[in-house]
């Protein structure tokens, strides 16, 4: 790549000390920026920069740098991973903006996800879903051969699509009602979809969707914004689905 | 002259095939009703961490888990693209218990010790059962039944895959187990903890002491056994496939109080990367080996060669493993793909801008299969390709280069996975025990998840009951908790009070370059002896002038990575030591004075059919080279060949 082609660029960064004290957008100017760079490594030369200036880097979640661990967030110019379709920030490369170009960056932003520190955010409501109903009951030890259990390929493959989720926030971040849906919703469907997961179908859905709004996400008003803004491609054909499980749950419910 | 131990593996007696079975029963149990009273810590939460404390959390112990990342689902093992061995022999193609064992030895080019690889090869097919229970999507085929892909070092197909997405899925699977018990308020779950020491108690691991990185604050822990499932040190390279935050130093504590690292020296530089392009380069990006299956290797013949890819005729392209390796052809094991790419390179044959690169080549199997086909198959990895490198793969030759993956080599274990330090023990890849020199692909997610799920719940067991803790608790308020918490907390203060010129990853930059031409694909005495030289200098400097940002309370992410990088700068050395001790070639350790004169690995098997642990001594002193015999009763040692 020669160096005619670098570019500098004007950010708007969100900085906020702790979790206590007040954010405030804050202005840098940065050049010699590389098309080829990812988006975290234009931000860790400006980190090198701030650094080398005697300033505290931005703080910002990050860690396998290859799409999959969900750990990377950002705002990006408004958009939760930015502008490239299906893409996490760590993926997302500098070719995608002009030169001169100014963006703005900030944390996922809901109720739910407090800001730790500038853009990194707690995303542990996550966890207590998971741990609300998220498996299927199983013990080590228990299991029989697993050609036993046959999963017609379609139903697998549509619990592929489901199970890719990487529960980064972005569908949380993305909705107009920090609602959690899509993430609640693409595990009810991995486990529903197979037949491993029957058994505790009506359970598992109705504890996940209490615990979900018990943490303080919000409804679903079908704005889909979640799912144009997820990097995994998850459908919210996945919520219908969800929501004839959760609808099934209800009208049986012992109680 | 210091005494050199010979360390003992503790391999039970009998037949290879009966022993586990055998030490199954002679291993002495818990009660059900005592199991609650004992603690243990299980640091890291990839697949070797969540599968061991969720299972160990099922049997009733009082489990504790740790890991740096803001949830246990983010570990490194997450990333893991290919797939997972197990000889199930579903496709009836001649697989069986022993050939996965046989191939994984030989594969390990026989570093590795015979009875845990068969433990490993027996234990296998009960995580595939343990994972479909659990939901995992594997693949399917159209009757509902498994699916099976073939991966490198291997004639039979019996990689199980969820897409390119193995590692998640599996990973997914015991993290949902592993929440399971969360849920049921059986496991205590610790997020966004670094561990920064290993406390010992009477000549016992008997807790740690983490430093919260979003508060700085450093807590003490107590337990009746550690499990340090921290992964590799692959980052010791600065630039490798692991993640950025994955690093040696849970590893690297141990082994400063007594726990020896084995095999330092066996990193595994995988074939199919991403190749560098830019200094401001923080990681590199793999891409699965499973694309060999498909992919064809080549370079130009010419090696002034100019042309675009698709304009060089099919004569003037050497498809140079396919030509060398007629019978494994593309599917050679990982070491032998990557060293022949480095000899290409070196010839001038690279391609590319940097010339530091080779072709992958789907265009015959895209007109064989069909786009679709191929699609389905690899399409992640192929959008992930191009969103990184801006070329279509489906349109032209992938361009990949080797870079470091994994490591073989780390804390020395028995058979039972406990280190030198009683009730200190490591599984996955933080111990050295089952891939020997060089791991086949698809192993490493059938060895984590098998010293989780099905070797600790039983030897764990073992060491409690026969150790009798139940009756000497130690509480946190011992003196050697204060000393320890003491120890660390002025390590990160004398990091801060530096305030030097030059930045932490510029040291670890700095460093990287120095591993990966010394001690990377091929290594020399002289440049080992220099690569230890340059690393102590870069030390030196280290503690000098490193400038770390920040204070030590709250979240200050230099501060974290110093910490790192200091333990890099010693680790490497270390690494470098064993290399150069190791004076023959054996998988990914490959010395140029050591090669057959079809420049294959030429193992000395007189001098060096044994595991080197190092015993730590004291800060920069030289460190003991013990050694462990490996007997091997089963398979004959022969020259790998994969013509």
């Amino acid at each position: 790549m020669s160096s005619d082609n670098l570019l500098t660029l004007n950010l708007k960064i969100w900085r906020q000390k702790n979790n206590k004290e007040k954010g405030e957008i804050v202005d840098y100017t940065i050049d010699g920026i590389s098309p080829d760079a990812s988006f975290l490594e234009m931000l860790d030369v400006l980190n090198e920069k701030l650094i080398a200036e005697g300033n505290d880097p931005v703080a910002f979640d990050h860690d396998c740098r290859e799409g999959i661990c969900g750990m990377c967030s950002l705002m990006i110019n408004g958009q939760a991973h930015g502008p490239e379709a299906e893409t996490t920030t760590c993926q997302l490369h500098m070719r995608k903006f002009q030169n001169g170009e100014t963006i703005v960056v900030e944390p996922f932003r809901a109720r739910a996800f407090p800001v730790l520190k500038d853009l990194m955010i707690d995303r542990t409501a996550f966890d207590d879903i998971i741990a609300s109903g998220g498996f299927v009951n199983v013990n080590t030890g228990n299991a029989q051969d697993a050609n036993s259990i046959l999963v017609p390929k379609e139903n697998a493959e549509l619990a592929m699509d489901a199970a890719a989720c990487i529960g980064c926030g972005a569908c949380v971040a993305s909705c107009k009602n920090a609602s959690a849906m899509l993430f609640v919703s693409a595990k009810v469907s991995q486990l529903s979809l197979l037949p491993q997961g029957q058994l505790e179908a009506e359970e598992r859905v109705k504890n996940m969707v209490s615990k979900m709004d018990e943490l303080g996400f919000g409804n679903c008003t079908n704005e889909a914004e979640c799912e144009a803004s997820c990097p995994k491609g998850i459908s919210i054909s996945n919520i219908a689905r969800m929501n004839r499980d959760f609808l099934s749950a209800a009208v049986k419910a012992k109680d | 002259m210091t005494e050199i131990k010979k360390l003992d593996g503790k391999v039970p007696a009998g037949k290879l095939q009966d022993k586990w079975d055998q030490h199954r029963f002679n291993m002495k149990l818990v009660n059900p009703a005592n199991k609650r009273k004992y603690k243990v810590i299980v640091v890291g939460t990839g697949l070797a961490g969540a599968s061991a404390a969720a299972t160990l959390s099922e049997l009733g112990y009082d489990v504790s888990t740790f890991c740096i990342q803001d949830s246990p689902r983010r570990a490194h093992s997450i990333a893991a693209q290919g797939g997972v061995n197990a000889a199930k022999n579903y496709p009836n193609d001649g697989d069986s218990i022993w050939r996965l064992f046989y191939d994984t030895i030989k594969g390990g080019d026989y570093r590795a010790r015979e009875a845990n690889v068969y433990r490993l090869a027996q234990v296998a097919n009960n995580i595939i059962d343990q994972c479909a229970a659990q939901g995992v999507p594997f693949a399917r085929e159209y009757g509902g039944t498994l699916s099976n892909r073939s991966f490198g070092g291997a004639q039979v197909s019996r990689t199980f895959y969820a897409r390119g997405q193995t590692g998640q899925q599996l990973l997914l699977g015991a993290y949902s187990a592993l929440m399971k018990e969360v849920g049921k308020g059986k496991v205590k779950s610790y997020t966004r903890r670094e561990m920064v020491e290993l406390v010992v108690v009477d000549g016992k691991a008997r807790g740690i002491i983490t430093r919260n990185v979003v508060t700085g604050e450093y807590e003490k822990f107590s337990a009746d056994a550690v499990l340090l499932c921290t992964g590799g040190y692959g980052n010791t390279y600065f630039l490798s496939s692991n993640a950025m935050a994955s690093n040696g130093s849970a590893a690297w504590k141990a082994y400063k109080k007594g726990a020896m690292f084995a095999n330092p020296c066996y990193t595994q530089i995988h074939p199919t990367c991403i190749p560098q392009h830019g200094d401001f380069q923080s990681k590199l990006t793999l891409m699965s080996e499973s694309l060999r299956n498909d992919g064809r290797v080549w370079v130009p013949k010419d090696k002034n060669e100019t042309r675009k890819a698709n304009d060089i005729p099919e004569e003037e392209r050497d498809y140079y493993l396919e030509e060398k390796y007629p019978s494994f052809g593309n599917l050679v094991p990982r070491d032998v793909a990557a060293r022949n790419a480095k000899q290409q390179a070196d010839m001038g044959k690279g391609v590319g801008s940097t010339k530091v690169a080779v072709y992958l080549d789907f265009a015959d199997a895209i007109k064989r299969e069909g786009i679709e086909t191929i699609k389905a198959r690899y399409g992640n990895l192929f959008d992930m390709y191009e969103r990184i490198t801006d070329e279509n793969p489906y349109e032209v030759p992938m361009r990949i280069f080797p870079a470091v993956h994994y490591t073989m080599g780390g804390l020395w274990v028995d058979y039972n996975l406990m280190t030198t330090v009683p009730g200190c023990f490591a599984l996955g890849e933080a111990n050295f025990s089952d891939h020997g020199a060089n791991r086949l692909g698809a192993s490493a997610l059938m060895q984590g998840l098998a010293d989780g799920y099905f070797v600790i719940p039983y030897t764990l067991g073992n060491y409690l009951a026969s150790e009798g803790l139940i009756n000497s608790d130690v509480e946190e308020t011992a003196p050697e908790f204060d000393e320890a918490l003491k120890t660390s907390k002025e390590r990160f203060d004398k990091l801060l009070a530096i305030n030097g010129t030059k930045s932490v990853d510029s040291f670890h930059r700095e460093l990287g370059v120095v591993m990966w031409d010394y001690v990377g694909m091929a290594r020399t005495a002289e440049g080992l002896s220099t690569a230890i030289t340059k690393i102590k200098a870069i030390r030196e400097d280290f503690w000098k002038n490193v400038k770390v940002t920040g204070t030590n309370d709250g979240v200050n992410i230099e501060l974290e990575k110093a910490n790192r990088v200091a333990d890099f700068l010693e680790l490497g050395e270390l690494m470098a030591r064993d290399a150069l001790t190791r004076e023959e070639s054996c998988g990914g350790h490959f010395r140029d004075e050591y090669q057959t004169e079809e420049n294959e690995a030429k193992r000395e098997d007189d001098k060096f059919c044994h595991v080197a642990a190092w015993e730590y001594t004291g800060d920069n002193k030289e460190p003991i080279r013990n050694i462990e015999e490996l007997n091997f009763e089963n398979v004959a040692l022969t020259q790998r060949s994969y013509k």
